[in-house]
C-alpha cells in the first residue's frame, strides 16, 4: 500500500529548481532512504511533503488523500512525523517536557493529560534516555539531542517518519546505535523515509534508495544497484 | 524535614489572605492608599495580561495601549449610556475582537518586525481617534461618567482576580507550555501538531480582553480624557518593563515589578519631585544590567555571586506537567 506519493513535484526559488519533476512513492512499512550531493533538493523535498514549504506545482499524496497545500500541524495530525537537520528542540524545557508536547498535540484526537505523561516516559526508555527526564534539553550532547527529537516525533504517534540527516555529527559507535534504533522503528510498523549522507548506515538499513542530483531523481532501487550504478559514483566521486 | 501542607496549598493559602485583606482594606485607610492601590492593580493587569502572550512566545507587543486606550474609549463613548459592568465587558470584548484583527494581520511577522509593528499600529490608532474626533465629533477630549473610587477599587480588585487566574491556568496547562514552545522553535511546535496561528491569536486576544476592561474602568477616575491620554505609549513600554523588572518568567515576578515600579515611582514623584524621573531610570538600568533575570532572580544571582560564578545556567521558570 503507497503511504507517500509525489507526482511532478516541482519547487522554485524564483528561477532556480530546488525540486523539478521528482515522482516518487514510498510504501508502508518500508524503510526509504534519500541520498544525493549537497545541494541536491533532499531536505527540500522533506519540507514539502511535511508542509513547510508548497510545491510550485505537483501533488503530494499521504495515505491516499492529497495534502499539498495543508499546514504542517494538520499534517502531523494526520500521521507524518519529522526531524530537522539541524536540531530543532525546545531547549529551555526538560526531556520530558519536549516528548510531552508531541504526546498531548500531535495525535489526530489530543491526549489526555495523565496517558500523554506516562507515553512519553514510555518512549523515553524506547530510545535510552530515562536518565534524562529532567535535563534541560539544551544541556544534552548533539547525539542525545537528536534522540529526543525522535522521541518527540514518536509522541505524535506517525503512521510515516521522515529522518533528516539523524547521523550527521555522530562518532561511529553513535552510528550504530542509531542504526539500532531507526530498525527498532521499523519493526513498530512505522514507514521511515530518511535523508542521510552515513553512506554505510543508510545501505545497512534501507529496503530502497532514491537518489537526487540537482533537484531531480536520477536512480532508485535497492542498496546494492544503487551502490554499483555508475550515474549515482559519477555524481559523488566525479569523472 | 517534615512538611505538613504541600507548597501549592501554602501559597494558595497565601493568595487567599492577601486578597481577603484586600477586600476588607479600604474601609480602614485613606484615600489616598485606596487610588495608589487602584494604580497598582492597574499595572499589575497590564503587566500579567501582556506577559500572558508576550512572555511565553517572546513576541513582544507594544501595542497594548491601543487596546487599553479602546477601553477607555468605550467608557467615554457609553458610560452614561449603559451600566457599569456592560461598560467594562464592552471594553474587554471589543478589544479582543480588534486583537484578533490584528493577530490575523501579522501572523507572519517575526521578532523585531512584529514589535514594531504593534508600536505603529498602536500609534496608528492614536492618530486616527484624534482624526476623527477633531473632524467628526468636533470635539478633542471627552468627560467620562466618574464612578467614586471604592467602587473602582472593587472592579479593579476583580479584574484583577480574574486576570491572575486565568494567566496562572494558561500557564500551568498544556497551552501554557505549547505556548513556551513556539517561544523556543516556532517551526518545530508547529510540526508536532501544535496549530501556531490559533494559538497565537487567541491568546494575544485574550490578554488584550482584561486591558480593554481595565481601561474602561480607569477611565472613570481620570473623567477627562483625550486620545493622548488614552493611547499614551507609555502604557505599552510600562508593562515590558515592569515584567522584565520583576522578572519576565513567572507570575509573582510580574506582580513583582508591577507593584514594586509603581510604588518606587510614587514614592520618588512625593519625596524627589525634581529628581524623580533621574532616579527612577536610574534604578531602572541598574536592576536590569545586573538582576538580567529581573527581581525574582535576586536568590539565584546572589548564590552565583557567593559561590564566585556557576557554570551551568539557572533554568528559566516554566511550567511543569502534573
Amino acid at each position: 500500500m503507497q503511504i507517500l506519493e509525489g507526482r511532478e513535484v516541482k519547487k522554485y526559488f524564483g528561477g532556480l529548481a530546488a525540486v523539478s519533476n521528482v515522482d516518487f512513492h514510498i510504501d508502508q512499512g518500508e524503510i526509504v532512504g534519500l541520498i544525493g550531493p549537497n545541494g541536491a533538493g533532499k531536505t527540500t523535498l522533506f519540507n514539502l511533503m511535511s508542509g513547510s514549504l508548497v510545491p510550485t506545482s505537483g501533488v503530494i499524496r499521504f495515505k491516499g488523500e492529497k495534502i499539498t497545500g495543508l499546514r504542517p500541524h494538520q499534517i502531523c495530525k494526520r500521521g507524518m512525523a519529522r526531524t530537522f537537520q539541524f536540531v530543532k528542540l525546545f531547549g529551555n524545557m526538560t526531556v520530558l517536557e519536549n516528548i510531552l508536547l508531541g504526546s498531548l498535540f500531535g495525535s489526530p484526537t489530543g491526549m489526555h493529560e495523565v496517558n500523554a505523561k506516562r507515553e512519553s516516559l514510555e518512549l523515553l526508555e524506547f530510545v535510552g534516555l530515562s536518565a534524562m527526564e529532567g535535563s534541560l534539553a539544551k544541556d544534552l550532547t548533539v547525539a542525545n539531542q537528536k534522540r529526543v527529537e525522535v522521541a518527540r516525533a514518536l509522541a505524535t504517534k506517525p503512521e510515516l517518519l521522515l529522518l533528516d540527516e539523524v547521523m550527521a555529527g555522530l562518532t561511529p559507535t553513535e552510528v550504530g546505535s542509531a542504526i539500532e534504533l531507526i530498525k527498532k522503528i521499523g519493526s513498530r510498523g512505522i514507514t521511515v523515509f530518511m535523508i542521510e549522507h552515513v553512506m554505510k548506515a543508510i545501505m545497512t538499513v534501507s529496503d530502497r534508495i532514491i537518489v537526487l542530483h540537482h533537484g531531480e531523481k536520477i536512480a532508485e532501487g535497492i542498496p546494492e544497484e544503487i551502490a554499483t550504478n555508475p550515474k549515482v559514483i559519477e555524481i559523488y566521486l566525479g569523472t | 524535614m517534615r512538611r505538613t501542607i504541600s507548597k501549592k496549598i501554602f501559597y494558595l493559602m497565601l493568595f487567599s489572605l492577601i486578597f481577603i485583606l484586600m477586600v476588607i482594606m479600604p474601609s480602614y485607610v485613606s484615600p489616598y492608599t485606596i487610588i495608589l492601590l487602584n494604580s497598582i492593580f492597574m499595572y499589575i493587569i497590564l503587566t500579567v495580561s501582556w506577559a500572558l502572550f508576550s512572555g511565553p512566545t517572546h513576541y513582544l507587543s507594544l501595542a497594548s495601549a491601543a487596546f487599553f486606550g479602546l477601553g477607555i474609549y468605550v467608557s467615554a463613548i457609553l458610560g452614561d449610556k449603559l451600566p457599569l459592568l456592560v461598560v467594562i465587558g464592552l471594553g474587554g470584548l471589543i478589544s479582543f475582537l480588534l486583537a484578533l484583527l490584528v493577530g490575523l494581520s501579522s501572523l507572519r511577522l517575526r521578532g523585531m518586525y512584529f514589535t514594531i509593528f504593534t508600536f505603529g499600529l498602536s500609534e496608528l490608532i492614536r492618530h486616527s481617534v484624534q482624526w476623527w474626533e477633531v473632524n467628526k465629533t468636533g470635539t478633542v477630549g471627552r468627560w467620562v461618567v466618574a464612578v467614586d473610587h471604592m467602587t473602582v477599587y472593587y472592579v479593579m480588585l476583580g479584574i484583577l482576580l480574574i486576570t491572575l487566574v486565568v494567566a496562572y491556568l494558561i500557564r500551568h496547562s498544556k497551552y501554557g507550555l505549547a505556548l513556551l514552545s513556539i517561544g523556543e522553535s516556532e517551526e518545530a511546535a508547529e510540526h508536532i501538531g501544535i496549530n501556531i496561528n490559533a494559538m497565537k491569536m487567541i491568546t494575544f486576544a485574550i490578554s488584550t480582553f482584561f486591558m480593554g476592561a481595565t481601561g474602561a474602568i480607569m477611565a472613570t477616575r481620570w473623567s477627562y480624557i483625550d486620545p493622548s491620554i488614552a493611547f499614551n505609549p507609555l502604557f505599552s513600554f510600562m508593562p515590558v518593563l515592569m515584567a522584565i523588572f520583576g522578572g519576565v518568567g513567572n507570575i509573582f515576578g510580574q506582580i513583582l515589578g508591577a507593584g514594586v515600579l509603581t510604588l518606587l515611582a510614587d514614592v520618588l514623584l512625593t519625596k524627589f519631585p525634581y529628581y524623580y524621573m533621574l532616579l527612577y531610570g536610574m534604578i531602572l538600568v541598574v536592576v536590569v544590567l545586573f538582576l538580567p533575570k529581573g527581581l525574582t532572580g535576586l536568590k539565584e544571582e546572589v548564590k552565583r555571586w557567593r559561590e564566585g560564578g556557576s557554570v551551568n545556567p539557572v533554568r528559566k521558570d516554566g511550567p511543569r506537567p502534573e
